[in-house]
This record gives C-alpha cells, structure tokens and sequence, in this order.
C-alpha cells in the first residue's frame, strides 16, 4: 500500500469510528432525552408537542402515594444496602483469608449465584421462606431480602480488596501489638474502604431499582417507587411518569457527576 | 514454657483461621438461610398439589415433623406441577419462545456492541474515560424507566412511526409495539452495557504492538482486525453474550411492558401464574425448570472467569 492510500483510509477509518460512535450514543440517549424533554409537555399525550409547562411536575409533588412510595424505597434501599455491606464484607475477609475451610465450595458458590439469578426465581423463593416461617410482609421482609442479594454484589467487589492487600502491614501492626480485632478496624478495615463504599453503592443502586423481588416481598403500605412507578406504566405512558423518571434520571446524573468530579479532585491530590 | 513461646508462629497460625471464622459463619448462616432454604422450599412447593386455598398448595412436610407423619406425607409427594408443565403446550412454547428471544437479543447486542466498543478504543487516551463512562452511565439509571422510555418510541402513535410516516418510509404505522420484536429492541437496549463492557475491557488490554507488527509484516487493517484483535478478543465476547443471555432468558419487566399477549417468556409465566393465577406449584416447578435451563450458561461463565484470572489474561 502506498503512503498516501495509507493515509487516507487511516482518515476513513477514523470518520467510520467517529460513526459509529455517533450512532450508539444516539442509540443510548436518544430515548432518555425524548423522555425528558416530553415530561414539560403541556398536553396529556405524550407523543405530541403541546408546548412547554411544569405541571407535571407539580402534580407530582401532590400526588402523596408517589411521596410515601418514594419515603419507602430510601428507606428500604439505606437499610437493606447496610446491611448487605456488613454481610457482603464479613463474607469477602473470610473468603480472602481463609483459603481452605469446611463448606468453602458450597459458600463461594451460594455468594455467586444470586448474582445471576433470575429476579423472579430469588423473589419467589425468599416470598416463600416468608411464607413458611410466618412472617408478615412489609419493609422488614424487603429488607432482608435486598440484603441477601445485594451482599453478593458488596462480597465481588470487596473481595478482590482483601486479596491484593499488603500482608506486611497487618504483620507489622500484630508484631507492635495490636489484638487481631484492633488490627482489622484500624488498618485492614480502613485500607479497603474504598471498595466497601463502592459495594454499598452498588448495594443501594440495586436496591433502588428493583421491581420484582421487592413486589414478591412486599405487604400492603410497603409499595416501594419502582413499583408505584410499574403499576402507573401498566395503565399507559403518562406525563407524570415522564416527570418522576426525568427527576430520577437528573438525581442520578447529578450524582455520578459528583461521584467523577470527585474522583478527579482526589486523583489530582495524590499526585 | 519456653519452647511454647518459640513455637508461636505455628500457634498462631492453627488460631487465625479460627478467629476469622465468625466472619465466614455469619454471612454464611445468612445465605443458608435467605438462599439455600428458600430454595429447597420452591424444590418443596414444585412437588406438592395445588389446592385453592391460603396458601395455595397442600404441604409435603413441615416442622414440627415426627417419623411416622413424614412417612404419611410422602405419600402427598406429587409430580403434577411438572406433568402439567409437560402437558401444557403454553409452558413448552415459553421456554422455547424465551430461548430464542434472548439468543437472538444476545446476538443484535453483539452485533451493536462490537463496533461500538471497537471505536470506543481508538478514541484518544485522554478523553477514553469520559466516552466510556458516557456509555455505561445510562446503565445507572432506572431498569424500569429505560424500558418504559420505549414504549413512547414504538407505540402505534409513538415517536418512530412519526418519523417514519414523515420521511415517507411508510405509509401506514408499523405494529411494533406488543410484538416480540418490541421486546428484542428492549433487551438489546437495556443489556448492551453488559455487552459493551466486557468487549472494550477485551479490546483495550491488548498490546497495540501487536497490530502495527501485523502492518509491518503486510497485513491490511482489516486482515489484522480479523487475524489479530478479534481472536483476542473472543473471551470479552464471550462473557458478554453470557452475561446477556442469561438476565434475558428470566427476564420479567420487558416482555410485559413492550410485549403483546402472544409473547411468551418463561420468567412472565412464572410471575403470572404466581400473582394472577396463584399457582404456586406450577411456578415453583416452572422456577426449577428454568434453573436448569440456566445451569448449563450459569457453569460456562464460572468456567470462563476461573481460566481468564488464572491466565491473568
């Protein structure tokens, strides 16, 4: 190949690159911008332009079932994401550390398998642990049931942490006389803080967003907003939906924004 | 006493497992209980009788349980939650239906993804993170509102039949919505970060030496794409059609949302039979039916993840 022909379908290579990425993103985003634009429609429709309004937005903030479900879900989501972040990172130490024990096989694979359960096979078998031990469902039950399965997740991702920790250090801190228990909160716990927050993250995200092991967990008072969300969808597209999830999706890009802004202020420290 | 002292090493090691078994003990009483014993219950329910009643099955065996009432309880053993899956021709049409879509979503998410993430890596160094945290960001948002978002896009009077209708592509709206095709465009939408993920993480670890020694030797880029990136970037591949795949197949919100009454999807029958039709054995059994279904992709992505650490790949 001659050098100019390389260097023109170098140049053609780039723009089809450029293309396809262009073609992707729009994939990506293009439903979520209609979405949002279409949440300040001024008419019911949601298909036709009517001009722009807030009024769906306002609505929301009356509608009281919409508030109370959005009440239950933080609660639900902070309680459960807690919990399974305790769990989540008992489970990684013991699977770090203790490389040989009686059932090691059994819990490793018990850890990875709700991670790619199907949502409705966990849903109704924890609904029918509930069922069979008596318990009444609500919040309580929802919980333990996010944090079952959110404790997988906060375990994969904490996990790795534990192993690639520095042995010496903890060596160092029993050979100056620190009690193992010392030892794990001051110098083990701090140096994988930055997975168990993400694990929690993750936990809460999950939580969050989860329609169907929570509608198989839950009793009456206890509608989380992903499915207040799911019941309204069910009856059609309406603004008001178009307006929670516009806000939704704002909350979500304002805190991954934050969460890289961050990242990039604590990365320009370090260096 | 002394020569205790001295041997404190091999002690201490005997003890440190030891102590850091509560920590193994806990979480695991928490999985016995919040995922194994929900498990043989759905095992327990599958093989017991459905009755109208709350709740809606005659018990096999429950605690407090004495020697001779198991044996009597044996007898109330019954296969006619799986006869019935056999028999029925809804329960055959639904795993067969929930096979094809999801192996046809994983294949169109592929063909997305690939050039997609492809492109992805030759984006320069420095605004790489930017692009692809821009790809998986819409990943964070609601499963529930990505999906919804399509339902405005493919109803009868929704957004693509608009533009359609106005380039003059069509001259009548296209029934997509409520139809299988609906529920491919949202599995393929909602899972493609899954797929893009693995791909570009295949893709951008490899060494670029390796493609400007495949021009030297006379390769053409597409040659060296074929020859060189695309072999070594099989295990992203794979790993992403297995992390589709296997979601897709129980997948419950799409299929009732975009879906039509004709759409079939196993993890909708199960829902369905459970709240609408308080079946609890059939779905209990359609439940372990599925599982085993999923054993099989379930086991080839451990045995995939366990070969990519253990190369270090």
């Amino acid at each position: 190949m001659s050098a100019p022909a390389r260097l023109s379908s170098r140049f053609a290579h780039r723009y089809a690159h450029r293309l396809v990425l262009l073609a992707g993103f729009g994939f990506l985003y293009v439903p979520i911008i209609l979405l949002i634009i279409f949440s300040f429609n001024e008419s019911r429709l949601v298909t036709v332009w009517a001009g722009f309004s807030t009024r769906w937005y306002g609505a929301l903030f009356k509608n009281e079932q919409m508030l109370s479900s959005v009440w239950n879900s933080l609660v639900l989501a902070l309680a459960s994401a807690s919990l399974a972040t305790i769990l989540g990172t008992l489970a990684a130490y013991g699977l770090a550390r203790t490389p040989r024990f009686k059932g090691r096989m059994i819990f490793a694979a018990m850890i990875y398998a709700p991670l790619v359960m199907p949502e409705v096979i966990s849903g109704l078998a924890l609904l029918l642990l509930f069922v069979a031990l008596d318990l009444d469902r609500g919040l309580p039950t929802m919980i333990m049931a996010h944090a079952s399965i959110g404790m997988c997740f906060v375990t994969v991702v904490v996990q790795p942490r534990f192993m690639a920790m520095d042995r010496s250090l903890i060596e160092a801190a029993m050979d100056l006389g620190a009690t193992p228990l010392s030892t794990f909160f001051s110098i083990t716990l701090p140096l994988a803080f930055p997975a168990i927050q993400s694990g929690f993250l993750l936990a809460m995200m999950l939580s969050l967003d989860d329609l169907v092991i929570a509608s198989f967990t839950s009793g009456p008072g206890s509608t989380t907003l992903p499915m207040r969300i799911y019941s309204q969808v069910r009856l059609g597209v309406t603004p008001e939906v178009n307006a929670i999830s516009a806000l939704l999706i704002g909350v979500i890009a304002f805190a991954l924004l934050a969460g890289a802004l961050l990242r990039r202020r604590t990365h320009a420290h370090a260096h | 006493m002394s020569a205790n002292r001295m041997s404190s090493t091999p002690q201490e090691q005997a003890q440190a497992p030891k102590r850091r078994l509560w920590a193994i003990y806990a979480p695991m009483l928490w999985m016995l209980i919040f995922f194994a014993l929900p498990f043989l219950l759905v095992v327990k329910i599958s093989l017991s009788q459905t009755v109208l009643a709350r709740p809606p099955y005659v018990p096999v065996f429950d605690l407090p349980l004495e020697w001779s009432d198991f044996l009597d309880r044996l007898g109330l053993f019954s296969f006619e939650a799986y006869q019935g899956l056999f028999n029925d021709p809804l329960y055959l049409d639904a795993y067969l239906s929930s096979v094809r879509v999801a192996g046809l979503s994983t294949l169109v998410c592929m063909l997305i993804a690939y050039p997609f993430a492809l492109s992805l890596t030759r984006v320069h160094p420095n605004w790489r993170p930017f692009f692809f945290g821009l790809a998986i960001a819409p990943f964070c948002t609601s499963f529930l509102i990505r999906v919804y978002a399509w339902i405005a896009i493919l109803k009868d009077e929704g957004f693509l039949n608009h533009l359609l209708l106005w380039l003059g592509v069509i001259e009548a709206p296209l029934q997509i919505f409520a139809t299988d095709s609906a529920v491919l465009i949202g599995i393929v939408y909602s899972y493609l970060p899954f797929m893009i993920l693995p791909i570009y993480v295949a893709i951008e670890r490899q060494d670029q030496s390796l493609l400007e020694a495949a021009a030297d030797l006379g390769a053409s880029p597409w040659s060296a794409f074929w020859r060189v990136t695309f072999p070594l970037s099989l295990p992203g591949v794979i790993a992403g059609a297995l992390l589709v795949f296997i979601p897709a197949i129980g997948e419950f919100v799409i299929p009732d949302l975009l879906g039509g009454s004709q759409t079939l999807m196993i993890g909708h029958t199960i829902w369905v039979d459970f709240f609408d039709n308080r079946d609890w054995p059939s779905a209990a059994a359609a439940a372990v039916l599925l599982l085993a279904l999923l054993l099989v992709p379930i086991w080839a992505y451990e045995r995939l993840q366990s070969t990519i650490a253990s190369e270090g790949l």
